[in-house]
């Protein structure tokens, strides 16, 4: 099972024939990926490393069943790239670039919500993997095996650290869902996705400071989540009012800070390690003992 | 980045949302010319990108251009929250029947856009919301939709403007959003919006918040860089493209994702607890691509920072094989060498993940006697924390 992404899902590549697009396409392909499309408009009718590219997201779907688009495009493009999936009701659609204007991202959010059919993840994020089913993104695919933990995360590297740390129990699906002050899925929509998934038996959420998801999440998991949670939050050390690398990582006056993060989160029962190392000992503990 | 709010106000006059005339100033002298130029009384007005400038003492009235030099003397060099004085914004004095508040800011949690409105404007916001939030309208705006005319009275409804002035509030809320879109901020505030006694609408501060991915549409908003109040490291640092926060401790920070760097940091201040309280330095996030010359470049502005007794090397290898950056290591302490700037400082390097077992053979090779290579992150924050509170 594993969620958003399995064994069955057939990947398209926007921006497949860019530097970027070449090269991840390999990796996911290397990490057993069935990647059945590339998109780069002008570029129809090209093929790369024997996958077919079209111009446009609607012609890749029809000729190919693809119904999971990875965005490799430059920011000043990715609006439109996004829009253009929604266009062809891409069920899922997971943009890896960084750098895309929030309001731009407000805007294909909310265009994605209007038309009620395309599930974004991301911007800036490193993507979505089920271990031994789909890569879909720039995770490392060989970091790790299948298994029965649950990830998301909004941090690419802490995502990797941690898959590697638990790479004794392995992961049913790892979710990056990127570090900008906008995204398409939250912790939320995981957390009730890995609670709903028979092949998930707990799950761990890292966060960091800025805004209030992990707040959210925290009330979410108190009357939605019967799995075991596991949590992470990075930026203690964070001044007030610096931007910590992603856009979104920000204390603003007492606002995101990492230990109202922590507080909300253990208030609801959710164990909280202090470094990635503790908290993937917390749930070798959990899972040791299920 | 967050402007000042003289920037604010010239995007606001951009776009058509009413100010009063004035002009910034960076010296006592300045500011005389300056009000004898608007001829009427002024408002001497310290820019720093803080709150509660009143209170201070950073804003003051001058009845005339001798008053006006006095009170910028005052006002140039003071500390208003840790935020030196550089500048003094002079405006005409407007004349206030009563004072308001408006905004539009991106509503994370939603993700859409808000329209928060008051007629109880002048105090803080945060202020209205905790004793008195029936008086803080707030109203979701849909990014696609925008604040059209019937939003932006909407809003004014909601907030209870008064007959006199309501046509007035829903144009400035149309200009407002204008600035918001057109200059692709993620804050736009009007605190207070003011009505004079004539019944005239007008901005009597503002401040506004840019969005610096968006940078690349905007080629005017480098002139809003400011380069006299930041950190001279950060400032470095940016002509080299690295994403380089300065923070006061004493163990340099160089890692690879911002997630990754942060928790780096925690860990470190968690490790220095035991060694005489050492804090992280900096945060640094060199990326995906740790090659020689960035590690160079990171390593170059953080030993830059004095304050710095000994540095950690952080790399999660994901996509960036470790090998790399084990050979990024190697070579940017040859290439400092070279520079000029040998590196004296103890560097604690932990790589693991993608080659990590190559990268370590090259590090152990390369037998450089300030590196040292621990196996995990929490040992070699615990580590580096021993090692600058030796060198402190």
């Amino acid at each position: 099972m594993a969620i958003f992404l399995n064994s069955g899902s057939r990947i398209l590549v926007q921006g497949i024939t860019g530097q970027e697009g070449t090269k991840h396409t390999r990796r996911m392909v290397t990490s057993g990926t069935n990647v059945v499309a590339g998109v780069t408009p002008g570029k129809g009718g090209q093929v790369v490393d024997g996958i077919p590219v079209f111009d446009s997201v609607g012609e890749a779907v029809a000729a190919t069943g693809a119904d999971t688009s990875v965005v490799f495009v430059p920011p000043k493009f990715t609006k439109g790239a996004v829009l253009e999936s929604i266009d062809a009701a891409i069920p899922l659609c997971i943009v890896i670039t960084e750098g895309v204007p929030v309001l731009d991202t407000a805007e294909f959010f909310q265009y994605a919500q209007n038309a009620g059919t395309t599930r974004i993840v991301g911007p800036n994020c490193p993507g979505v993997i089920s271990p031994g089913q789909s890569n879909a993104g720039i995770i490392p695919g060989d970091i790790t095996v299948p298994g029965r933990i649950g990830l998301v995360s909004k941090s690419g590297t802490l995502t990797y650290q941690m898959m590697y740390e638990l790479r004794d129990f392995g992961f049913s699906t790892c979710v990056g869902i990127g570090g900008d002050p906008i995204i398409g899925t939250t912790h939320i929509d995981c957390l009730a996705a890995f609670e709903a998934d028979p092949d998930t038996d707990a799950i761990v959420m890292i966060g960091e400071i800025g805004g209030d998801a992990e707040e959210r999440a925290a009330a979410f998991i108190k009357d939605n989540v019967s799995k075991p949670v596991v949590g992470y939050v990075a930026g203690f050390t964070a001044p007030e009012g610096k931007t910590m690398g992603h856009a979104g990582a920000i204390v603003s006056g007492s606002a995101g800070t990492a230990a109202g993060k922590q507080e909300a989160l253990e208030a609801v029962g959710v164990k909280v390690g202090r470094t990635p190392s503790a908290t993937a000992a917390i749930m070798r503990e959990i899972m040791s003992a299920l | 980045m967050d402007l000042y709010e003289y920037q604010a106000k010239h995007l606001f006059g951009v776009h058509g949302v009413p100010v009063v005339p004035g002009e910034v100033c960076t010296t006592p002298e300045a500011a005389h010319e300056a009000a004898r130029k608007i001829g009427t009384t002024v408002v001497v007005k310290a820019q720093v990108k803080a709150g509660g400038r009143g209170k201070a003492g950073g804003v003051k009235l001058a009845e005339s251009p001798d008053e006006a030099q006095a009170r910028a003397a005052d006002i140039l060099g003071m500390d208003i929250k840790g935020h030196t004085v550089h500048r003094v914004l002079v405006t005409e004095a407007a004349e206030i029947a009563d004072e308001y508040y408006v905004s539009f800011l991106l509503d994370r949690a939603n993700r859409c856009y808000l329209a928060m409105a008051s007629v109880e404007g002048g105090m803080e916001i945060e202020e209205v919301a905790a004793t008195k939030p029936e008086a803080l309208a707030k109203i979701r705006v849909d990014a696609l939709e925008g604040c059209t005319p019937e939003k932006a009275a909407e809003i004014a409804d909601a907030a209870n403007f008064p007959a006199e002035v309501r046509d007035q509030v829903i144009v400035v809320l149309e200009k407002l959003w204008d600035v918001l879109v057109k200059e692709d901020a993620t804050l736009v505030e009007v605190n207070p919006l003011v009505r004079t006694p004539d019944n005239r609408i007008v901005a009597l501060d503002g401040k506004v918040t840019l969005d610096g991915n968006a940078d690349y549409r905007h080629a005017s908003h480098t002139d809003f860089i400011d380069h006299d109040s930041s950190d001279p490291l950060e400032l470095r640092a940016a002509e080299f493209d690295l994403n380089y926060v300065k923070l006061s401790g004493q163990v340099g920070v160089i890692g690879n994702g911002a997630g990754l760097v942060m928790s780096t940091l925690d860990v470190v201040a968690y490790a220095g607890e035991e060694f005489g309280g050492m804090k992280p330095a900096n945060f640094l996030d060199i990326g995906g691509g740790a090659s020689a010359e960035v590690m160079a470049n990171g390593l170059d502005i953080i030993l830059g920072d004095p304050e710095v007794k000994a540095v950690l090397v952080n790399v999660f290898g994901g996509i960036t094989a470790c090998d790399a950056v084990a050979n990024g290591v190697v070579q940017a302490i040859a290439m400092l060498e070279t520079r000029g700037a040998p590196v004296t400082k103890p560097i604690v390097c932990r790589i693991d993940g993608n080659n990590a077992i190559e990268g370590r053979r090259i590090l152990t090779e390369a037998a450089l006697p300030i590196v040292e290579l621990v196996e995990t992150m929490d040992d070699a924050a615990r580590r580096v924390a021993q090692l600058a509170a030796q060198g402190a």
